[in-house]
């Protein structure tokens, strides 16, 4: 085959399959890892709070799901679940699975935050006659989040690749629409070198955006600002 | 004003405080003395619940309660009556100066936000920070740190303001800035809890002294007193073996 040829295959199926990588994989990312963001939150908070029958649960939770591989999860939940009259569309299904694996990891990273706040700032914010509550929200977690952010963002740089497990529940993203095409133009290493530099190119923003973020987060402490 | 009976703490099987009686009237600056590990630290955060208290009762204001059956609210109420300034300062790392005096103003005690502000500020100019409202506890030294740490006790106009061991975390020169600005506090009336080690703050700033040691009190005296007369021989032990340099300031 000519080089001519497969440099126009390369540049015409670079939109192709590009565009399910905006309209699929980039939403299927944000979505479900904002949703596991607020699983990890509260999961982390109830065992740092040590809220008994929640902490246990927690516990539980997080075994199961990092204890079971991602595509068992998505097959379960979409192959599995319509045998006992459980229903759930492709993309919903992805979004349900993905965010509550990346719950349990992204909860333990969050707790790790938590328990690196120095005591004394409980105390203090006791002593200025806050309640629990207060303290948390106001001057735990925002330290423990300017902690979790790059173990965070390693968990989303992770999730944009896993994303691509989705094809195997029927989720038109980048990875499926990459087997089609080569399932009919034959060159298999062209297009998932291909699909594998897009990917590629996704962490590496990422991997910008968390450089800006942990900039913007770090004026009060000593490595940022100034 | 503050009233304790029969405070007990153990740690495990250690006896940290053994039975303490003591009193603070409104105006009092008591220091309390004592080598390390005689239970200072422990009784003053027992007052504040830092640490729960085995048995004992307080006397808080004409209130009575019990020490180891106090509830939550009444802890909370007693909080906001009160200040702490720690050893380590414990500023709130992600709230610049000003913010750190507020915080209790504004959530603790729904002061509206300009006006905390303007409480906050005459509070750090009191202590000499009039020009790092905006700074990062990072951004300042020890002594500027403790500094905000007392005008964020102070701005809540507590009843009584307790020390732990203010300067124990500053160098010799930084400590200075910290004591004045402790015995403006006491020359204005404000009733002080001190755990100190500084001789020089003990002698001339407080009006009582207390001797601990082995989480018993071995004397209590009148400043004056206790230095030029002390009763036991322990505290005359003690007080011999400070340096004469010690007693400056």
């Amino acid at each position: 085959m000519s080089d001519g040829r497969l440099w126009s295959l390369f540049a015409d199926s670079f939109w192709k399959i590009l565009l399910p990588g905006l309209t699929m994989t980039i939403p299927l990312t944000v979505i479900a890892f904002s949703l596991a963001l607020v699983i990890a939150v509260c999961v982390a908070l109830v065992q740092f709070a040590n809220v008994r029958v929640f902490k246990q649960l927690a516990r539980f939770y997080i075994w199961v799901f990092r204890g079971t591989p991602l595509l068992v999860q998505l097959f379960v939940v979409f192959y599995g679940l319509p045998n006992v009259g459980v229903l759930i569309e492709p993309f919903p299904a992805a979004v349900l699975v993905f965010s509550l694996n990346e719950g349990a990891y992204c909860a333990e990273s969050i707790r790790a935050a938590l328990e690196a706040v120095p005591v004394g700032q409980m105390e203090a914010g006791y002593c200025a006659g806050m309640t629990y509550l207060q303290i948390i929200r106001r001057i735990i977690l925002p330290q423990a989040m300017r902690t979790a952010f790059p173990p965070l963002s390693n968990s989303l740089i992770a999730m944009v690749k896993d994303t691509s497990l989705a094809a195997n529940i029927t989720v038109t993203e980048m990875f499926m629409v990459t087997q089609r095409i080569v399932a009919r133009t034959y060159e298999p290493l062209l297009l998932y070198i291909e699909v594998g530099l897009i990917y590629l190119l996704f962490s590496t923003l990422l991997t910008g955006l968390q450089r800006m973020g942990e900039k913007r987060l770090s004026t009060h402490t000593k490595k940022g600002g100034e | 004003m503050l009233k304790i009976q029969g405070i007990r703490k153990a740690f495990g099987p250690l006896q940290v405080l053994k039975g303490i009686d003591l009193q603070v009237n409104q105006g009092d600056v008591v220091a309390i003395l004592g080598p390390s590990g005689s239970g200072k630290t422990t009784l003053l955060r027992c007052l504040n619940f830092l640490e729960s208290a085995d048995a004992g009762t307080m006397e808080f204001d004409g209130e009575s309660f019990q020490l180891d059956s106090i509830s939550r609210k009444e802890i909370r109420a007693l909080r906001k009556k009160t200040a702490f300034v720690f050893q380590n300062y414990n500023l709130f790392l992600n709230r610049t100066a000003i913010q750190n005096v507020m915080e209790g103003l504004v959530i603790a005690r729904k002061v509206p936000k300009p006006q905390a502000r303007e409480i906050a500020a005459r509070a750090l100019d009191k202590v000499g920070l009039s020009d790092r409202y905006d700074y990062y506890p990072w951004q300042l030294s020890g002594g500027q740190q403790q500094r905000v740490a007392i005008a964020r006790a102070m701005a809540t106009d507590p009843e009584i303001i307790y020390f732990d061991e203010p300067t124990s975390a500053l160098d010799p020169e930084l400590t200075g800035e910290v004591l004045s600005v402790m015995r403006q506090l006491a020359d204005e009336g404000m009733t002080m809890l001190v755990v100190t080690h500084e001789m020089g703050f003990a002698r001339n700033v407080s009006s009582q002294v207390i001797f601990m040691e082995d989480g018993v009190i071995v004397e209590q005296a009148a400043a004056g007193e206790f230095f030029s007369h002390p009763g036991q021989e322990r505290t005359k032990a003690f007080l011999a073996n400070l340096g004469d340099g010690q007693y400056g300031a």
